[in-house]
């Protein structure tokens, strides 16, 4: 069974098409990932399949790095 | 290419489909081997899609101003058919009257029915399309929005809406393959139609140059087209279908 980190880290490297070791825990997904506003909608309908949670809308805004990303679903998933 | 009109084993969602246009939508989309769910206001209505879709699909009863109808349809389609991959946005109705008189409920209740709906479902129906980066939304606007017409500021404006929320949406999500297109009839042979009256028509006719109404076949058929794999490039765009009475 993998880590949250490394499923998170996953679902990055999936969704935003970039290589595994680009994704750095401060990497902001717009700044270094080249995500654009849909494409973290996008990540985070992903994460919310993948970690059977829902992920509020004013919540999903402050998901904009891969630590945040980490961190919220180490906070609130359900397994 | 393939086949640029197969439309074999999509899965559509017909709003407004017990009669006029929505019923010739969802006729011509069966006859290219879609499953269409369609839906009327009331399990009357349903039943009489379910009817006429046979084994192609279903009838179901929805609010489209209501937000728990809504969801609840969906998440049918999705238990049941796994996958939409068509939303025709046709439910309507007119609350003509002149804006002198028009009461707060006639503007609200178009709005709502018209325009709001289409924003409820097409986001409803976004996240499903999204993921499997293929979609078609299509809007069926009216001529009427375009030109305008004394008796209807609400329904020309619900109509204008729709052609600005189209562009907009397209725009947002054209990368992720999906197009969001309107089709706006003109002057259709429907009960809504039917409603004016004699003088009303005999001006109208005096503006088509095909002169004569046209036939809700005739407004499925470019549905069908802008929900064909041949359409993929097509967004954002309004197809106009009017006999030539608006040449826009």
């Amino acid at each position: 069974m993998s880590t949250i980190e490394e499923r998170v880290k996953k679902i990055i490297v999936e969704q935003l098409g970039v290589k595994e070791e680009e994704v750095k825990l401060e990497a902001s997904f717009e700044n270094d990932l080249g995500a654009d506003s849909l494409d973290i909608v996008e990540l985070v309908m992903a994460l919310e399949e993948e970690f059977e949670t829902e992920i509020p809308d004013e919540e999903a805004e402050k998901i904009r790095t891969v630590e945040a990303a980490i961190d919220y679903v180490k906070n609130h998933a359900n397994d | 290419m393939s086949d640029l009109m197969n439309l074999e084993g999509q899965v559509a969602l017909v709003t407004g489909a017990s009669r006029g246009i929505g019923k010739a939508i969802a006729e011509q989309l069966v006859a290219r081997g879609v499953k269409v769910i369609g839906t009327a206001t009331t399990e009357k209505g349903a039943q009489a899609i379910s009817d006429y879709l046979g084994a192609n699909g279903e009838g179901l009863a929805l609010n489209v101003t209501d937000a728990d109808s809504i969801a609840a349809v969906l998440k049918h389609i999705d238990s049941t058919y796994g996958q939409l991959d068509i939303l025709v946005n046709n439910a309507g109705i007119t609350r003509d009257n002149l804006l002198m008189r028009m009461k707060d409920d006639e503007w609200d209740s178009v709005m709502d029915t018209n325009l709001k709906s289409v924003y409820r479902l097409s986001k409803g129906v976004m996240r499903g399309m999204m993921k499997r980066r293929q979609g078609r939304i299509i809007n069926i606007s009216s001529v009427v929005g375009t030109t305008g017409n004394p008796g209807q500021a609400n329904y020309c404006a619900a109509k204008a809406g729709l052609a600005g929320f189209t562009k907009a949406l397209a725009k947002e999500i054209a990368a992720r393959g999906i197009t969001v297109n309107c089709v706006a009839p003109g002057f259709i042979d429907t009960d809504m139609t039917k409603a004016l009256t004699d003088d009303q028509k005999q001006a109208i006719f005096a503006n088509i140059p095909a002169s004569r109404l046209g036939q809700p076949e005739e407004i499925a058929a470019a549905v069908v087209f802008l929900a064909s794999p041949g359409a993929a490039y097509i967004t954002g765009e309004t197809i106009h279908v009017n006999g030539g009475m608006a040449m826009v």
